[in-house]
This record gives C-alpha cells, structure tokens and sequence, in this order.
C-alpha cells in the first residue's frame, strides 16, 4: 500500500482556497463570463441602438405609428402566420399521430418513419423544393396544366399561405412528437372504463382523451408559435415582406440599422415572453407517470372499403412526404440553365456533383461551412459540457439563471441574434479581443455558437442525469482525483450524450442560413449564402446538388445518433 | 490497518442536522457497525469518513492523523456502495484494476494483484465479462474485489447487502465476514439490519436521529441496552413500566399497579436507569426468556395470540396490567390455544432495568 507522506502542508494556501464554498464561483465564472459577453452584451447594445443616436424614443414611435403602418402590418402578419401556422401544425400533427399509434392499416409501417422526413430538411432547402414543386413555374401546377391543357396554372403556391403550407410542412413534427408520446402514455384502460360506464365515442374524446393530450398538444403550440414568428426563410423566398424577421432584413439592407435594432428588440421581446410561458407551463405541467408494459393496442382497420381509403391516403401520404427530396434529387442532376418552361428539366447530368468537390469554386463555400461549423462546434462542446456538469453535479447560486440565459439564445429568432451581434461586434471591444469582429471570419462561428448553444448542453446534461452521482464518488474514494474522475469515468459514460449533442450542432451550423445572411463576409460565404445566391443566378443544378449534400450530411447524423441512443440504452445499468 | 476516531464531530446540511455530537473510537482491524433506523445519519457519518462531506465540527482521525478535511482521493479508503457504483463502461478486470492504475502500479504487478483479488472474492472465471452480464450478487463481489485490491487501510460498506435477495443476503454475509477477518482490514459497515449487525460485527454503535445511542458488543448491546430504544430496536423485547418496591442488596422488587410483582438484579440494569426506591423505571424481558412452567417470578395468564414457526411457539399472553411476548422453543409438546391459561417463569437474572 502506498502511504502519502504525513501531510502538514495540508493547510496550504491552495488547498484553502478551492474548499472554500466560494471557490465554486470562481469555477463558474467563464461560463457566466460568455453569457454575458456574448448574450447579454449584444442584446443589450442592440437595445441601445433602437433608440438611436440622439432621437429618444422615436424609433419606437415610428415603429407604432399609424401613419406609416409597415412595421405594425409586419407584426400583425407575423402573429397571423403563426397563429394559422400553429392551428395547421395542431391538426396535421395530432391526427397523424393518431392514426399511427392507434390504427393498424396497409402502410402504417413506412409512412411512420417517413412522417419524420421534414425533420432532415435544413430550412432554406426545404422552401426551395416547394417552390420547385408548388410555384409559380413549379413541376406540380405546371404538369396539370400539361395534362389538361389549361390556359393557366390551375394554382400555385406564394405569398402568405405559401408560407403557411410550407410551416405546416415542416412544423407539424413538433406537434407528432408530443402527441405521440403522449398517446403512448396514454393507459388504454382509461378509455375502456370509460366506455364500460356507457360513454359514447364522442363523449370518449372529449372528456378523456383530449384533457390527457392537452399539456403536450399546448407546449407543442407554444414552441411552434415561437418558431413561426422567428422564420425568415419562407416568408424571403415567398416575397411576403411584412413580416417581422423581413422587416429587419430589409431595414438592415437599407442601412439603417437603428430601426433594425428597435424592431428586433420588439421581436426578442416576444420571443422571450413566449420563452417564459413556456417554461412556466412546463413546471406547472405534472408529467403523467407513463405506466410502464402497457403497449397501446391498435386496432385494425377492418371493411373493405376502409382498406382502399387507408391504402391510398397512406400512398398520398409517402408521396408528399417524399416529393420534395425527389425533387431536389431531379433537379440536381439538371443541366444548368436548361430548364425554363417545360414541366421536367429536360437534360441530365451528373456534373454538379463531381465539381462540389473539384471546382475551386463551388468547393469553396462547403469548405467555409465546415471550417466555421467545426469552429462553432468545438466552443459548443467545451461550453456545453462545463455548463451541463455545473448544472448537474454542482451547488451554486444562480443555476435558475444559468439555465435560461443559455435557453434564451435558442428561443431567440436567428435574424435577431444577427442584428445582435452587429450592434455589438461592429466596433472594437473586449469581448472581442480588441478586434472588429463583423466582416471577419470570426463573426460567423460566433453566430453559429451563439444559436446553438443548448443543444450539446442539453444532451450533456440528460445523460449526467443517468449517471449514478456515486460512480464519481467510487473512483474518487479508489484514490483518482477530479480530473481523472472526469476523463476516465465521466467523460466516457456521458460521450455518447455528448456526440449527440455535437452532431445535431455541427449539421445545424452547417445549414445555417437566417444569421448568416445578415452577417456573412464574401471571403467567407457559407454553404446556405451560396445556396441561395446560386438560385438566383438559375443555377438550380448546382443549388440543389448543395443542397442533397446538406440532406445526406443530416441524415447521416440521425442515423449515428439514433444508433448511440440505443447503445446508451443498453449499457446503462 | 488504522484505527478510526470521530471527535465531537457534527453535520448539519442547512438548517437539517445529519448527526451530532458524535464520538467513535474505532480500533485498527475491527469490524465496526452503524445500526439504526432509517434516516438517522449512518450514511452520512460514513461519508464523513470516506471525506465526501466534511463535518461542520469536530475532528476525524485516521490512527494519529487529522484527516478532518483532507480529499477523498487521498485517504486510502476502500468503500462499497448500496448501488455498487460499478464502472459501466469497463469490464470486471478494468474496474477491479481502476485503483491500481491511479497509484501507477506496473502491468505486470495490476494484472496479478487483480487476478488474486478475483480469486479472493471467487470470479475466477469472469475476468472479462461486462459489467450488465453480472448477476446482482457478483456485481457486489467485484464491488468488493475493487475496493479490497487497493489494500485499503479501511474499508467501508455501506448497507452492500440491502439489494441482494434473502438467500444470497446469508452467503454474502458470511463472505464479507471470511474475507474481513483475513485481511485483518478495519471495517466500517452501516446496516439497518441487526440481525446482520449482530452476527458479523466485533462491535456495534446504535444511532437514532443523528445521535449515538449506545456503542458496545453484540452481547452487550442485546442483553444490557442503555436504554428503552436500544431494546426494542435490538431484537424483540416486553418492556414493562414498574415501580421500584425495595432495593436489597442485589435483589431488586419492582411492581406494577395491577399488583404484578417480579424481582431482579441490582447489576442487571443500566447505568441511565435511576435504581432508588419509589422510582418509576422500565423492564426489559426477552420473549425468548420466559419459561413455561414452575420456577422464579411465577406469573399466570390468558393466552390471547398462538404462532406457530417451526423453531418456536409464540405466544401472547394477558397478565394483570399488560400482554407479554412469550417465545417457547418447539419440543413437540402439546400447542396451547386461545383462551387457554398458561404459567410463565421469568428468571431473575433475565429482567433487566432501563431509564427511558
Ligand atoms: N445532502 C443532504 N442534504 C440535506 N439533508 C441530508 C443530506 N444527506 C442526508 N441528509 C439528512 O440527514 C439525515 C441523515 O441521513 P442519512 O443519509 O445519514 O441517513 P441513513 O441513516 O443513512 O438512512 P438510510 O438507512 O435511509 O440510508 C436525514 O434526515 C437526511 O434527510
Ligand atoms: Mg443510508
């Protein structure tokens, strides 16, 4: 056995100081240091700035105004889109959920893996695939009109229901997963009490069913709400310009950036409210303990004629779940410049892809992205990981505020964080090292890991939650110190949280595309920048082949992280 | 080996106190029990000793040495945990190793001090297996394994056999006593169980709600408790409130108010118990110790309860002024019933005195 010699130095200065109980702030301080440096601080200039230099209150003023009534017509169309947008989601989401957790029927298997596609479209791409397949010139009106020979397209997707279906589209996952999470919680003996006491189906519904859905169906609403009033991409490529996230666009593109700070101080001032709803309904909310061995029985779709209807819904169902992403395979393989009035591109070739990687040009912008994902990423990691274990593990004051400020850049819209940052980063400062940091590379990965700041913390977090706190304790009391603790016991029990957390940020920094076009420099356009600069310039080909590279890279993410969940599952004991 | 010492030593979390005034001399080799209730600061004066809390006041040594705030890394301690607190991610060999790759031990000597220790607590053949394909009671022995290995100059367990079923729970026991006294390692163990307390321990300390009750061997904690507390918790006990007749030399007459008269030894009772003529104390008698039959202290009652064991008969039985526990070893002899009567003797020497 080895005997440490007799230790009189036990009492050293050093050793005073880290077991005072304020040591632990002294260990928490950087994380509460970049919060403020590069949360607080950027709001907080931003909010300086709406006022402007010398006008008072005038930004505001006009921002009210009934004379000029843009910014209040932005507003209301903003709250209007996503109250729509919300109701939408709501109907598509809870019923599809329902149809697959409670129904068996011819398809039920494919479509239930195909419902989560909208989840692997990055924002912009996913616009981009409707308006090829519902536009104006798009494949779907354009082919009927084909086929019947019209005069005119017989419809076509823009302004703001365009928008609205294309929020449907892609949001109503949020409401899928809620509630079929919560129908799987749902104790089908609740039901058939109900029914043995002589309830009629409809009575069933309202009195059982709904009341037990309602927590998930309103934090869903809510989160959508919020990601609706944040979206900038569909209303851009849409052409609604009333909206509030195309409001600052637009102020920040005219140069005057004192409105562009008063109207997303108005927006942030939404966004976090909401922010805080949401958190306090979620405490509020008593998560119903999910009986556990109950696997809700479904039931089968029986008649003949039901089979038919079920059959050729779902048909429906995996072929508009599928169109867009066919779509953007199709057009990938266009000859640039080939395709004007005629339903399908008309030439073919596989060129695109080869110069991704061979031209100097088109590579460009994929390496920018990666270089500046992994850059954001890697202060993801390091942040994540200390803030989630102070979380954990720690016993500080201010957790509560540790945990929202690190929530708040999350519910913020992208577009603000944008105008954020340049209020902040425009001139020299501290927090900047004493640099310019707009029109640098660094603005960039800043923004990234600014918008992505939760996710490797949450993930992190959830996974030290499953740690048992007395593993650490074992190998403390076995003679490793804390840093040793850390890299051979926790890091490893909790890489795989971690990975997840690391590739959901890494492949969202890659396809971040609402900050990036407020605040990219032309020596460092990013991949989402050149997506939308190539559809511009016609070039659909190259702009989609960008684009199913984005596609694959995501799913590529999903899979591993699917897979490192159900390893976690297995190990744990 | 070491021994251990608490000094006055106090936890208190916030406004809860954990534990107070504590005051333990543990000696180097011994196998040292906390035995109490739940919630009544076992754990928490273990974690004391393990150094993963410090005390609000008082002072631990470990033989001459304050160790009061010194980290848990460098006390040399082994402990087994409730849970095992197992590396998940490591095999059996990895985690049994984890404490001798921290002291930087050769290869060559990790992979035979681990092979010996697996030996030791018999997983011969599980050198490699995961930790998830190990049945709870050999996840408790490499729990063992790895905090033996290390050769700890104390060894703590706190409650190692609480998620073991009962048969296993026997086995163990008897494993974790084999491998104590061959060690010769000081052992603190926390259980609230005591009939595991008294059978592996060389002494006993009997807490409740943060304070010591009573430190001493099996024997002594059994048969002369300090208190009424002590004797309830410890085994099954009638503690009978009586009156103080007459104090004669050794011989001590107490009654109760419905005229039930018994005598005992003046040696027989606690030093808290407050021996004077007149005085209102407490009597404590084993149900094991009460005799059918003719003899000292003859009583006769009512039977209002039988049991049948196997090893005994139980009986309850309703004497003026209260209803004693009766536990008559199983002969084969005739099964009395409800309602029948039945004579009791009480020897003298097994009545025993308590205060409060
Ligand atoms: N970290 C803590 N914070 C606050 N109170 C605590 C803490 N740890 C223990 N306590 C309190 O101290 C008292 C003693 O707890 P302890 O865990 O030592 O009990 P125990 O004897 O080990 O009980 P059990 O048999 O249930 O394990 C309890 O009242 C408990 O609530
Ligand atoms: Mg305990």
């Amino acid at each position: 056995m080895k005997k440490q010699p007799f230790q009189s130095s036990q009492d050293s200065l050093w050793a005073r100081i880290t077991r005072s109980p304020s040591f632990i702030y002294v260990l928490i301080s950087p994380l509460f240091l970049i919060l403020f440096g590069y949360v607080i601080f950027p709001f907080y200039q931003s909010f300086i700035q709406s006022f402007g230099s010398e006008t008072g209150l005038n930004n505001y003023k006009k921002f009210f105004s009934l004379e000029s009534t843009a910014n209040l017509e932005a507003l209301w169309t903003s709250v209007y889109i996503s109250v729509i947008s919300v109701i939408t989601c709501a109907i598509v989401g809870v019923l599809m959920a329902f149809l697959l957790e409670r129904y068996d029927f011819p398809g039920r298997r494919v479509l239930s893996i195909l419902v989560l596609v909208p989840m692997a479209l990055p924002p912009l791409v996913g616009v981009l695939s409707f308006t090829f397949l519902y536009g104006e010139s798009g494949i779907i009106p354009r082919g009927i009109q084909h086929l019947f020979n019209l005069e005119q397209v017989p419809f076509k997707l823009k302004g703001v229901w365009g928008v609205i279906v294309v929020h449907t589209f892609t949001m109503y996952t949020y409401f899928y997963l809620t509630a079929s999470a919560a129908i799987k919680g749902l104790d089908p003996s609740l039901e058939e009490a109900a029914t043995n006491l002589g309830a009629s189906r409809l009575r069933i519904w309202r009195k059982v069913i709904l009341p037990m859905l309602t927590p998930s169906i309103v934090a869903a609403a809510l989160l959508v709400f919020m990601i609706s009033m944040a979206s900038y991409t569909a209303p851009l490529i849409f052409g609604v310009e009333r909206t509030m996230t195309m409001q600052i666009y637009l102020s920040r593109t005219n140069g005057n950036l004192d409105m562009a700070a008063t109207q997303s101080t108005i927006l942030s001032f939404v966004s976090i409210s909401f922010l805080i709803i949401m958190r306090w309904y979620q405490n509020k909310r008593n998560y119903q303990n999910l009986s556990k061995g109950i696997s809700v029985h479904r039931s089968e779709v029986k008649s003949k004629a039901m089979k038919v209807v079920s059959i050729v819904l779902s048909v429906a169902g995996v072929i508009i779940l599928l169109l867009p992403i066919l779509t953007l395979i199709l057009i990938s393989l266009s000859v640039d410049g080939t395709w004007t009035t005629q339903v399908l591109p008309p030439a073919y070739t596989f060129d695109h892809y080869i110069s991704l990687f061979t031209d100097e040009r088109t590579w460009r912008p994929i390496w920018n992205s990666l270089q500046m994902g992994f850059v954001a990423t890697l202060g993801n990691i390091i942040f994540g990981v200390a803030a989630a274990y102070a979380m954990v593990r720690l016993n500080f004051k201010g957790k509560t505020l540790l945990d929202i400020l690190i929530m708040v850049p999350w519910a913020l819209p992208g577009t603000v964080v944008a105008v954020n940052l340049i209020a902040a980063f425009s001139e020299e400062n501290i927090f900047a090292f004493n640099q310019v940091l707009i029109g640098t590379f660094w603005i960039l990965p800043l923004a990234y890991f600014i918008r992505h700041l939760p996710l490797v913390f949450r993930s992190t977090s959830a996974s030290l939650m499953q740690m048992d706190q007395s593993i650490e304790e074992a190998s403390r009391s076995l003679g490793a110190g804390w840093w040793m603790t850390f890299r051979k016991i926790v890091l490893p029990l909790t890489l795989t949280g971690i990975l997840a957390g690391t590739l959901l940020a890494f492949v969202q920094s890659i396809g971040e595309f609402v900050a990036s076009i407020l605040i990219y420099s032309t020596s460092t356009m990013p991949l989402s920048v050149a997506i939308f600069q190539k559809m511009y310039a016609f070039k659909f080909g190259t702009a989609c082949a960008y684009g199913v590279l984005q596609i694959v890279l995501i799913l590529i993410v999903l899979t591993i992280s699917e897979r490192l969940s159900k390893g976690t599952a297995g190990s744990a004991i | 080996m070491k021994g251990v010492r608490l000094q006055d030593i106090t936890k208190t979390f916030g406004k809860v106190h954990g534990v107070k005034e504590l005051n333990i001399d543990i000696q180097p080799g011994e196998f040292f029990t906390f035995l109490g209730p739940s919630g009544c600061g076992k754990t928490t004066t273990l974690r004391m000793i393990a150094g993963f809390y410090y005390p609000t006041d008082g002072k631990i040594f470990f033989d001459e040495r304050d160790v009061t705030r010194l980290q848990p890394n460098k006390r040399d301690i082994g402990m087994v945990f409730q849970n095992y607190a197992l590396f998940p991610h490591m095999t059996v060999n990895e985690n049994i190793a984890f404490g001798l790759e921290v002291r930087k031990f050769s290869k060559q000597a990790i992979s035979e001090k681990v092979d010996e220790v697996r030996g030791l607590v018999r997983l011969e053949q599980y050198g490699e297996r995961k930790i998830n394909e190990l049945s709870g009671g050999q996840q408790q022995r490499v729990a063992l394994a790895r905090a033996l290995v290390i050769k700890p100059d104390i060894l703590l367990l706190d409650e190692p056999l609480s998620n073991l079923d009962a048969k296993l729970r026997e086995e163990t026991r008897i494993e974790i006593k084999r491998l104590q006294a061959e060690l010769g390692v000081t052992t603190v163990y926390v259980t609230h169980d005591q009939t595991e307390a008294m059978a592996m321990s060389d002494r006993i300390m009997v807490m409740e709600n943060g304070y010591v009750q009573q430190i001493g061997t099996p024997q002594e904690i059994y048969n002369r408790p300090v208190n009424r507390f002590v004797s309830s918790f410890i085994g099954e006990s009638n503690t009978l409130e009586m009156t103080v007749m007459s104090i004669d030399g050794e011989k001590v007459i107490v009654r109760n108010e419905h005229g039930v008269k018994l005598s005992g030894l003046l040696s027989n009772s606690s030093p808290l118990a407050p021996m004077n003529k007149g005085e209102t104390i407490h009597v404590s008698i084993r149900p094991e110790s009460i005799l059918q039959g003719d003899g000292e202290n003859t009583l006769t009652g009512e039977i209002t309860f039988v049991e049948f064991t196997g090893l005994s008969v139980n009986y309850s039985v309703k004497v003026p002024g209260v209803t004693l526990k009766v536990m008559i070893i199983n002969t084969g002899g005739k099964l009395l019933q409800i309602g029948d009567s039945i004579q009791l003797s009480i020897p003298s020497r097994s009545l025993y005195f308590l205060g409060e």
